[in-house]
């Protein structure tokens, strides 16, 4: 065990030193945010209609997933990506680990070290300046948490799918290229979930992507309850799970493929 | 094999992202019925002359994208060696096919805008939509090179350049109307989006009281004026860099 | 009992050929040509634990292939292979624990990481128990002189010292094997040197075995006692570095520094190979004339000032051994 903490732990410090790109990366997602506030705004004085998400929480939800978005599973590992490229991977295989593990530890530090340098600032500057609202209660905040959590394994999960996929189409142009489309959709960083019309409702609470970004979201605003946080774990950490089972699958295929075939 | 199909890839990977951005139009369409006044055509029609700018933009420009890694590697010395305009060279070593697909779903999506919203189209106005989005790709050139342009001056291009180029894609593709002042005045003044895809567009769209009809068709110009001060600036970069030796 | 055994391997591999220019690519979406190389035709050979190989060829003659498949991480067509009672591809993690790898082209330490901190996670990926793990670590740190080179990341070593760091990292988990793929490419003199008396040590003082595949015939002279030569796939020379020589030649060489030039050479029994000012290389054959007899000939007709008998440089032996080999 001590040998993927250690990896991972690697990883994220040296990770931590891309201050200047979270530089970068934080005045984007400041731009897009705004932007994305003044749309919904619009929007929402246009209709005297009630909705399922009122504007403050349609703002909450949107700077949420500004201060989050490094962790969404939209891009590929990218040391995996060089090591594929290269034909170098074969040579992870004289290390007597598990190898999916030694990667899902690497994407696990790959998917928090740069959100955590984005998401504090955008947290802080939400909240006092651009109206984003504190939880809503202490037990939502909690819940928000622990589903933070769950959230980042399934990322992880996802993120090492696509990555393996790469041991396929080594230039990096498979699936790679689609699950970014679809996560943006699904995880509602397009258009919150709940606001997606009522008949598509049902479909979009069964995908996986809803927990990466919609269901922590919810639960943070207390539009989930607290009290359900139960099942939502069980929704994200079942998805995660499944697909972590599917990425162990590929990789053995993929990785007998490499040692026959030659690198 | 393996390259026919990741070229498949490529372009349904940008047509999932784009199709992911209109399917938010409609659902927010769907849900709050209007927007300020403008409905669903009217915002495609917007959507679909920027996405067909920019795509176009980066099929021909995308070249630039590399451009960091060009000069820390020490490759533009053999472009300068060459003949030939530099800023064609960088643009010509890459035709970035990938990006069709948004200018099809773009096109697609300005084409049922004008059926749903019964225009008719007129010489006028096809050469008036026409030199709207060919102004919007020199505005969006003119950004990639700028963007490449930072490179003379610090190592790494400035990846802050994002939220002019792809963040006014994304902020045109709905009438600027709808944005608080101070953006509206940035796509105007500093990056001119307004008036090549606002201000033509609305005029199309025949919107009283939003736009003088004779400055929507001047306003193209704006695009090429744009580009002719980008390309400015890159001679001056190309300069600093032959002066200093990198 | 041999530790490594190896028997009649076979690996062929179908590379696709890509056609050059745009034309060339665009074709390449329609039609890709496959050619078939055979990297591995039948090699066998059989290493006792301790022992300390030279394993050399051309490009492309298979030396990295063999290496892939005894580490474990390539399967071949046909053949057996065992390396301390283990399939190496089939117990992957046991057998890789017991090995260790460096190789010249690229590094396994990490690369934004000090030396130490890429260490330290080798020692953890390992599992090697601390206590043993900093007795090891501090002696081939000394060993390699390491010392000044621990807190700098890899990516700003010069590739002598990255050379060291990657042999240390090889040996922290006390492997009785390593395999050497090329590991004084690139290294300047000092450097070489170093990285030949350390595998000396480590193999004599520690009886690790030790495969060294390299291109440097100074490193084979230097290191190794035994040399299994490797041409298309097959091996072509196994034993020590004399009977090597003599299988292909027993022929010598003679290097005179004469006191004048322009001397006539002829009728001494011996070939010009070649002659710079005053210098002369001549090639003869003992059976037919011993080196006393020819130096005794060449002294007696003129003034030499200095003279050295050598064998055939090892490069000529292998290309001789090629060349016989192709016809």
């Amino acid at each position: 065990m001590n040998a993927y903490y250690s990896v991972m732990a690697a990883r994220f410090r040296a990770l931590l030193q891309y201050r200047a790109a979270a530089a970068a990366g934080f005045a984007t997602q400041l731009f897009w945010g705004a932007m994305k506030v003044m749309v919904f705004q619009a929007f929402y004085r246009s209709s005297t209609a009630h909705q399922p998400m009122s504007l403050a929480q349609s703002i909450t939800y949107i700077w949420l997933g500004q201060a989050m978005l490094a962790m969404l599973p939209w891009n590929v590992d990218r040391e995996i990506a060089v090591m594929i490229r290269t034909g170098n991977v074969v040579y992870e295989l004289l290390r007597p680990r598990d190898l999916y593990a030694i990667w899902f530890s690497r994407i696990l530090a790959f998917r928090t070290a740069p959100t955590l340098l984005r998401a504090a600032p955008m947290f802080v500057v939400a909240m006092l300046l651009l109206g984003m609202q504190a939880p809503a209660s202490v037990g939502s905040g909690f819940a928000y948490a622990a589903s933070m959590l769950a959230a980042i394994l399934l990322s992880a999960a996802i993120t090492a799918l696509i990555s393996i996929s790469l041991l396929w189409t080594i230039s990096g142009d498979g699936i790679s290229r689609i699950v970014p489309g679809l996560v943006t959709i699904f995880s509602g960083m397009i258009v919150p979930l709940p606001l997606f019309p009522a008949w598509a409702q049902t479909a979009l609470n069964w995908s996986p992507f809803r927990g990466i970004a919609d269901i922590p979201y919810r639960l943070y605003m207390g539009h989930i309850p607290p009290d359900q946080l139960p099942y939502m774990l069980a929704h994200q950490l079942g998805w995660t799970v499944a697909l972590v089972l599917l990425g162990r699958w590929m990789l053995a295929r993929g990785t007998r493929r490499l040692v026959v075939q030659g690198g | 094999m393996q390259y026919r199909w990741s070229f498949v890839m490529m372009v349904l990977g940008t047509l999932v992202i784009t199709a992911g951005e209109l399917l938010g139009i409609w659902v927010l369409f769907a849900r709050f019925g209007s927007l300020k006044g403008w409905t669903l055509p009217q915002v495609a029609f917007f959507y679909g002359g920027v996405n067909m700018a920019i795509a176009f933009g980066e099929l021909l420009f995308r070249g630039f994208d590399q451009f960091s890694t060009m000069v820390r590697q020490g490759d533009f010395d053999r472009v300068l060696l060459r003949p030939r305009s530099t800023v064609l060279q960088i643009a010509g070593q890459e035709l970035s096919l990938q990006h069709i697909g948004r200018f099809a779903l773009g096109l697609a999506a300005l084409l049922w805008a004008a059926t749903r919203l019964g225009i008719v189209w007129t010489p006028a106005k096809a050469v008036l939509t026409m030199g709207g989005i060919a102004g919007g790709v020199c505005v969006f050139a003119g950004l990639f090179v700028l963007q490449a342009t930072i490179c003379f001056w610090t190592v790494e291009s400035l990846e802050l350049m994002n939220i002019l180029t792809y963040g006014g894609a994304e902020a045109a593709q709905y009438p600027l109307s709808i944005y608080r002042p101070w953006l509206q005045r940035l796509f105007v003044w500093i990056v001119p989006l307004a008036c090549i895809s606002y201000l033509p567009s609305a005029a199309i769209l025949a919107r009283p009281g939003e736009s003088a009809p004779l400055l929507s068709w001047v306003s193209p110009l704006a695009g090429v004026v744009f580009l002719a001060v980008c390309l400015r600036v890159w001679k001056l970069g190309v300069r600093r860099y032959c002066s200093t030796g990198s | 009992m041999p530790q490594i055994v190896v028997e009649n391997l076979t690996k062929t591999f179908r590379v696709s050929e890509r056609a050059s220019g745009t034309w060339g690519s665009v074709r390449g979406l329609v039609r890709r040509k496959r050619r078939i190389v055979r990297a591995l035709d039948g090699i066998s050979f059989s290493l006792e634990a301790g022992e300390l190989v030279g394993y050399i060829g051309p490009n492309g003659a298979g030396k990295s292939t063999t290496v892939k498949v005894v580490s474990g991480i390539l399967v071949p067509d046909s053949g057996r292979c065992e390396v301390s009672g283990r399939v190496p591809w089939k117990n992957r993690i046991a057998h890789v624990r017991g090995i260790g790898v460096v190789f010249g082209q690229r590094t396994q330490l990490w690369w934004d990481l000090p030396v130490i901190e890429s260490f330290d996670l080798l020692r953890d990926i390992y599992g090697v128990p601390r206590a043993s793990y900093e007795a090891v670590r501090d002696e081939l740190i000394a060993l390699l002189d390491l010392e000044p080179l621990l807190d700098t990341p890899v990516r700003q070593l010069s590739l002598g010292q990255r050379m060291r760091c990657d042999l240390a990292a090889a040996l922290l988990h006390s492997p009785s094997i390593i395999f050497l793929d090329e590991p004084t490419i690139g290294l300047d003199a000092v450097s070489k040197l170093a990285v030949r008396q350390f595998v000396k040590r480590v193999n004599r003082e520690q009886g690790v075995t030790v495969i060294l595949t390299t291109h440097d015939m100074d490193d084979i002279e230097a290191l190794c006692n035994r040399v299994i030569v490797l041409g298309d796939g097959h091996i072509l020379s196994d034993g020590t570095l004399g009977d090597l020589r003599a299988s292909v030649t027993t022929e010598r060489r003679l290097i005179v520094d004469l006191d004048e030039d322009g001397v006539d050479l002829s009728g001494l029994g011996a070939e010009l190979v070649s002659r710079e000012g005053t210098r002369i290389e001549l090639r003869f054959d003992p059976d037919l004339i011993s080196a006393a007899d020819l130096i005794g000939r060449i002294t007696s007709r003129f003034p030499v000032r200095d003279l050295f008998v050598e064998n055939m440089p090892i490069e000529e032996v292998i290309a001789r051994l090629y060349a016989e080999q192709r016809r």
